[in-house]
């Protein structure tokens, strides 16, 4: 058990999030893949202040962030796809684009 | 050794997870492969000795699954995989990208000299980080307290039904909204209208 296999678990997690998030034309799927690279930032928030820095608490204070974000990014993705499927029926990335016009 | 084993017996299905949440066709089974990867992220937290912010993990994380798979119900269009489809776009592009990034996170981590252990942790790590929030982080708990409570009324500004037009009609600078104080007929009276 190494910092280094830890952080690259997180790395492994972050990347396949990152790659769902780019992939997935749902807006629910995109926001999973979102979900999993918050994942990777956690573990390799906790790996690293108990690896380098065990008697700090700004390691703790980073993992409570991402949860927080986790938790916001849950609630106002959520809310911002049933504005999007209220008004115009849409749940695709895709068919959100015509909001720039 | 035993360490290495749970490192192992839970970093592995965590990854696993994460690459079936993306290739099952049932988005209810998506689900549930994220649940498994983030809930094997939380015991790989409370095994790093952080036991409170790994519960809170596994916590939020089944709660947060069973909303998701509410909302999948609600909007998809094929939420059972019944229909096998694709629904991506930019593979190739999202491959390169994501496989980039990882060669060089990768590459940081083997590469980074990183410094020695220093310190012991506190006998009660919570306790530590409950004293650290109220204290030198505070301004940190404050502006998560702040996001938190505009994320509240973001998402219900977001997700409500009537708007201000449909409370004042195309007049916005009215001095009362057309609707009843308990929010009845929508406005149907400023636009003239019946109401719903």
């Amino acid at each position: 058990m190494t910092l280094e296999l830890f952080l690259l678990a997180a790395a492994a997690l972050f990347c396949i999030g990152l790659f769902g998030a780019l992939t997935q034309q749902s807006i629910v799927m995109l926001m999973m893949g979102l979900e999993l690279m918050l994942g990777g930032v956690i573990l390799a928030a906790a790996a690293v202040w108990h690896f380098v820095a065990p008697a700090a608490t700004d390691g703790q204070v980073l993992v409570v962030l991402a949860v927080t974000v986790m938790a916001v990014e849950m609630a106002v993705g959520f809310a911002v796809v049933t504005a999007l499927f209220r008004t115009r029926e849409a749940d695709m990335t895709d068919e959100a684009a015509e909001l720039k016009e | 050794m035993l360490d290495d084993v749970v490192f192992w017996a839970l970093a592995g299905p965590a990854v696993a997870a994460a690459v079936m949440v993306f290739r099952f066709a049932s988005m209810a089974r998506a689900t549930y492969a994220l649940l498994a990867s983030l809930l094997c992220v939380g015991g790989l937290v409370v095994r790093l000795g952080l036991d409170y912010l790994g519960v809170v993990v596994v916590l939020m994380m089944t709660i947060e699954m069973a909303l998701m798979g509410v909302f999948m119900v609600m909007f998809m269009m094929n939420p059972a995989g019944l229909m096998p489809m694709s629904m991506l776009h930019n593979r190739r592009g999202a491959a390169v990208i994501s496989g980039g990034v990882f060669v060089l996170l990768a590459a940081g981590v083997l590469l980074t000299p990183w410094p020695r252990r220093r310190g012991e942790p506190a006998a009660d790590p919570t306790k530590a980080l409950g004293e650290s929030l109220m204290g030198p982080h505070m301004l940190t708990m404050m502006t998560l307290g702040l996001a938190l409570f505009a994320t509240i009324v973001a998402t219900v500004v977001l997700a409500t039904r009537r708007g201000r037009y449909d409370r004042f009609g195309d007049d916005l600078r009215a001095r009362r909204a057309g609707d009843r104080g308990d929010g009845g007929d929508g406005g149907a009276r400023v636009r003239g209208g019946a109401g719903p």
